[in-house]
């Protein structure tokens, strides 16, 4: 049977992370004691004109406290309705969605990129906790480095940046190799480019990557086959190469889809 | 206040007048994790062909206001799978009728599915003329009422369970396609299909979806699908499944007071994938509160 629930749940704390990012504290037991790093859940808005659910990925889970941590960008009215949202009002969510990072490997390479970046803060944790060696990479556009400092308790912690102001100037890829940095997998979240980058790098240097994709998505369960992507082998769903990035993914090991 | 839930579609009897709109519900199986599929009228699978179609490219979707365009590209496992697995599936759901969603970009593909069918346990054929984002097949059967005509003919010959033809609203005149269907013997319609539109992304300065064009559903569509759905039904005298942009019950009222036997929903299951319950909840309500004994007294109200 499936751990997905769908409910009204309360949001117990909300902040601005950096210009145009936002988290979001929610409380559910049957959420947080399900939820997975790498997973993600489907938000709703209560305003009527936007129908669809905004899949937002998992930036901390809090078994404790059962709490969701959820980190977004405000890119539209959807997101903009959330980060107007305040400790005391209700969300409809539904999740955990997805499948999750493996957590695997004894030398792991984390890497995030812009908003893919929040994802990896759990997986981090979760890697950390269950004695991984942790390295961190993250890539920003600027000197702006939201959420690094959170990263620096469970590993190694390096930044590229765009403008070159802090860190290595460039992507993830050249920081990587700038600080030497190797490992036995790789995980990672972010825009497409980066993700193929990733892909290649890991492909050169013969490391398991694993990549967690984003698209446009409707249901966030499977059914309605908006968010596909292109597979190396036949997806069981539709036997056409095809796998649904909510249900079967959002995490796939690099080699599984074609990018 | 017992009150009748009950409709016959072409001889099919559903326990209620609420079913999915084909595509927004695969085969249930996603869905079955949080709606009791045995409490839905019928379930309407997502169309399916008499092979595998990948679909088309990403993004596929683009919300807009009040609702969304789509141009999935009807992926589909084509029908040998299906039969296998999504047949068997919903067959356990003992109490919900199950319809087929056929496409295809030939007479033949469709004749084909039908024919597969003709020997599988589903209770209703519906046949996808309508599917604005394929390039070859649906909609180009939709558009000109003789080849509704043809077509509906070719299927009716081969099938074996009622036949609903499902309608395009891209077209001047509605209610000529609904007559050309009913000449061609269609047991039953269903309208609207999705509206052609486009959404361009201003700061990619894109299109939304790949396909550049794609179908517009959601509960902005709904006020043009009652007044389609009033045209029908003035037209002909088969049963029609009225839907476009329904969201609650009130919206589904709305489009048997128009005319419609039965209502699908499709939309909306994205925004709550319960809807379709508390739809059938709301509309006992209403008639209890309004004391209606049996919802098909509804049917064509509105004159």
């Amino acid at each position: 049977m499936s751990e997905k629930v769908i409910k009204v749940v309360p949001v117990v704390k909300t902040e601005k992370v950096t210009e145009g990012v936002f988290s979001m504290w929610i409380k559910d037991k049957d959420l947080a004691t399900a939820a997975k790093a790498g997973q993600f859940v489907s938000l709703y808005c209560n305003d009527g004109s936007q129908l669809l659910p905004r899949p937002i990925s998992i930036c901390e889970i809090d078994t404790k406290e059962e709490t969701l941590r959820l980190v977004y960008r405000v890119v539209g009215k959807g997101t903009e309705e959330f980060s107007k949202m305040k400790a005391g009002d209700e969300i409809r969510v539904m999740g955990p969605l997805g499948n999750g990072f493996t957590l695997e490997g004894t030398e792991a390479i984390l890497i995030g990129g812009g908003i893919g970046i929040p994802p990896m803060l759990q997986t981090a944790k979760s890697l950390h906790a269950q004695g991984v060696k942790v390295q961190v990479v993250l890539g920003y556009r600027d000197s702006d480095l939201f959420l690094k400092s959170e990263f620096e308790p469970y590993g190694s912690v390096i930044v590229s940046t765009e403008d070159g102001s802090v860190g290595t100037k460039g992507n993830v890829i050249d920081a990587i190799k700038a600080n030497n940095v190797s490992g036995d997998v790789i995980m990672a979240c972010g825009p497409m480019p980066m993700l193929r980058g990733i892909k290649a790098f890991a492909q050169e240097n013969s490391i398991k990557a694993q990549i967690s994709l984003e698209e446009k998505m409707a249901c966030g369960i499977g059914a309605c086959l908006a968010c596909v992507c292109k597979s190396k082998d036949k997806d069981h769903h539709t036997n056409v190469n095809n796998k649904r990035i909510c249900k079967d993914g959002p995490v796939f090991y690099a080699e599984e889809i074609e990018i | 206040m017992s009150v009748n839930m009950k409709v016959n579609i072409a001889g099919v009897e559903w326990n209620n007048p609420v079913t999915v709109a084909s595509g927004t519900f695969g085969s249930g199986a996603e869905y079955s994790d949080f709606v009791d599929l045995n409490k839905i009228g019928a379930v309407t699978t997502k169309g399916v062909a008499n092979v595998p179609w990948p679909g088309n490219p990403t993004p596929r979707i683009a919300e807009t206001y009040g609702g969304m365009i789509n141009a999935i590209g009807l992926q589909n496992p084509g029908i040998d799978l299906f039969v296998k697995r999504d047949i068997p599936f919903l067959r356990e759901y003992k109490d919900t009728k199950i319809i087929v969603n056929v496409c295809g970009k030939s007479t033949e593909d469709y004749c084909e599915v039908v024919e597969r069918l003709a020997s599988e346990d589903v209770d209703m054929l519906e046949i996808n003329i309508s599917c604005p984002n394929v390039k070859e097949g649906g909609i180009a059967f939709g558009q000109d009422p003789k080849a509704v005509e043809a077509i509906t003919k070719e299927m009716k010959k081969r099938a074996k369970q009622p036949v609903i033809m499902k309608l395009s609203p891209n077209v001047t005149n509605i209610a000529e396609m609904a007559k050309a269907a009913e000449a061609g013997g269609a047991d039953a319609l269903s309208l609207i299909n999705t509206l052609t539109g486009m959404k361009i992304d201003i700061h990619r300065r894109a299109f939304a979806v790949a396909n550049k064009t794609g179908g517009l559903s959601g509960p902005a569509i709904k006020p043009v699908a009652v007044r389609m759905v009033y045209q029908v039904a003035q037209a002909v005298n088969v049963p029609i499944i009225g839907m476009g942009g329904i969201m609650c019950a009130e919206d589904a009222i709305e489009f048997m007071m128009a005319g419609a036997n039965a209502v699908s929903i499709g939309t909306a299951n994205f925004h709550n994938p319960n809807v379709t319950l508390e739809v059938i909840e709301g509309m006992k309500k209403f008639c209890e509160k309004n004391g209606v004994k049996d919802i098909n007294e509804l049917v064509g109200c509105v004159k």
